[in-house]
């Protein structure tokens, strides 16, 4: 089913700043209309790897990338690059829900808005659009201009990830979405990833092996900055190649 | 607490020692109120409270004081100044936060904590021979040849600009209290998680973006608690403001007269307070403005702490 590539990682290697190398020589394929996750020990790398697709790193002083990312074949690490227009194409989901200090439909509204979307009806409709598709609609449409912190975290959740919808990306990256969540948020923000993946790419780093054999198609394993494997889910689940990567599933180690 | 500092001599004196420390502050706050009221009861006595807050008269020939324009000046040169230092003290806030480079971000606060550890004499000495000469021949007949026309706000800026006046005093003020300001807004700025922030970039916000719909929003209260502090030290302010404000007892409209704050008169007219009544209004015009610092700080720790608590949760 290897369909076409959203995103490839070529020979990427990457320094913090003060020369600290913390990718190495990574290549990876990420493809369309499908769910990559990133797993492996804690440093290893794997959120590293996620904020280069989105150039959340450029944030900071000192960082460097080396190598190549393709999104759609352009190289996205190179100098030319509108990180404006990447980051409305290419939307992030964080360990923790992080609603903005403004109403629910605020919230929603703000990604279009920072595109130029004016028009109110247009924005009613987005918004609805993008909190159906979160599933969240029912739970909000009363009270859209309530304030977002009044949610619960599951709920904030499902909320940053229609904003994230809400301006149409192409690929959502998830940084551990529900390791702040409990179960039953867990569930709902699995399913629905089940359900984006039929419009977006989906890349998720988590922390717990479950989730990734569960909702994912392609999993990478990374340890102390390298990719071990990469390969399909089942696979590395089952039968993987390299020694470490089956100790770290089976949880001999990690 | 089991083992209670009763048993111990040594532990027993240093508990003693720290509380009498502790309540000796309490025990001061109260004395010097207490003698602002005994002082001023004179005063009081002849004045009332309304009469003389509202009376412009400060007449020490014919016996009759008001603070009127004592308040007046101290709440116009105050205002002023913060409608001056608040847009400059955020701007730097927002520079050393989220814009400046890293090297830059060191120096900078130095820079504006220096600008707080001059005492304020220096301020004074610099406006009455640097800042008066320069407002007076160049900005304030600028200002008048733009503004004195214009309907409404023209009133502020008439007669011969002479650089000691009411504008000079509040650019003074303001350049003081923008280290306040500055450092307060800086550190409320700094509480706004970078993960909140990292996701309004992550949706396409550019650096303005983030700064005015999720940084500023954020910190609001904290950037308001410093400026309500920086009020506070604007109100208090002494020195500085005696070398170019003049000492004039009169409600002006124009920025380019000459006023007084309560402060100002305090420094100026002990030596010369000649009457019991005098010397009574002198402690009566101290008495009001502990009031009204009292207030503002009051004003401003509740906000403080509610931004506090807003953001521990």
């Amino acid at each position: 089913m290897a369909g076409k590539i959203e995103l490839e990682v070529k020979g990427l290697n990457f320094y913090y700043s003060g020369n600290i190398h913390a990718l190495k020589k990574i290549n990876l394929t990420v493809y369309r209309n499908t769910v990559t996750s990133l797993i492996g020990p804690s440093g290893c790398g794997k959120t590293t790897l996620l904020r280069c697709f989105n150039r959340m790193h450029d944030l900071y002083p000192g960082n460097r990338y080396q190598g190549e990312v393709l999104f759609q074949g352009d190289n996205i690490l190179s100098g030319g690059t509108d990180l404006i227009n990447l980051r409305s194409r290419i939307g992030m989901v964080f360990q923790k829900p992080t609603p903005f200090p403004m109403s629910i439909f605020d919230n929603i509204a703000y990604g279009l808005k920072l595109k130029g979307v004016k028009k109110r009806a247009e924005l009613s409709e987005k918004v609805e659009k993008a909190l159906v598709h979160a599933a969240l609609w029912n739970e909000v449409k009363d009270k859209l201009g309530a304030g977002a912190y009044a949610l619960s975290g599951g709920q904030q959740q499902r909320l940053v990830i229609a904003r994230a919808l809400a301006v149409d990306p192409e690929v959502l990256l998830f940084d551990e979405p529900t390791s702040a969540l409990d179960p039953i948020s867990t569930a709902k923000i699995e399913e629905l990833t089940e359900v984006l993946k039929k419009d977006v790419t989906i890349v998720i780093v988590t922390h717990n092996m479950q989730q990734a054999a569960r909702i994912s198609d392609w999993t990478g394993f990374l340890m102390l900055g390298e990719l071990i494997e990469f390969d399909r889910t089942d696979k590395i689940f089952t039968a993987p190649s390299e020694k470490l990567t089956e100790d770290y599933v089976t949880g001999r180690f990690g | 607490m089991a083992r209670t500092a009763k048993k111990n001599p040594v532990d027993r004196f240093f508990s003693v020692m720290t509380a009498a420390a502790a309540f000796s502050v309490i025990v001061l706050i109260a004395g010097i109120l207490y003698v602002l009221v005994s002082e001023s009861s004179l005063a009081i006595g002849r004045f009332g409270v309304w009469r003389f807050l509202s009376s412009t008269d400060w007449d020490p020939v014919r016996q009759s004081f008001g603070a009127l324009t004592n308040i007046y000046g101290t709440v116009l040169t105050t205002v002023l100044s913060l409608a001056i230092a608040i847009p400059l003290a955020v701007g730097i806030a927002i520079f050393v936060t989220e814009i400046s480079p890293n090297f830059l971000k060191g120096p900078i606060g130095a820079a504006i904590e220096l600008l707080a550890a001059i005492p304020s004499i220096i301020y004074g000495m610099w406006g009455l021979f640097t800042l008066s000469p320069i407002m007076s021949t160049y900005i304030e007949p600028f200002l008048k040849k733009i503004f004195s026309g214009v309907p409404l706000i023209g009133i502020l800026f008439q007669g011969t600009p002479m650089g000691i006046d009411i504008l000079t005093a509040s650019v003074i003020l303001s350049i003081m209290i923008i280290p306040f300001t500055a450092s307060i807004s800086r550190d409320s700025f700094n509480l706004t998680p970078a993960v909140v922030k990292e996701s309004a970039y992550a949706i396409g916000a550019t650096r303005w973006e983030v700064v005015k719909n999720v940084v500023i929003p954020y910190s609001k209260l904290g950037v308001f608690g410093g400026v309500v502090l920086s009020l506070g030290r604007a109100l208090g302010e002494t020195m500085a403001v005696a070398f170019v404000l003049g000492n004039n007892h009169r409600i002006t409209t124009s920025l380019f007269d000459a006023a007084a704050t309560i402060t100002v008169t305090l420094a100026n007219e002990f030596a010369e307070a000649d009457s019991d009544v005098y010397l009574s209004s002198l402690f009566y015009l101290a008495l009001v403005l502990f009031v009204l610092s009292f207030i503002t700080l009051a004003v401003a720790k509740f906000f403080l702490l509610k931004a506090e608590r807003k953001y521990s949760r």
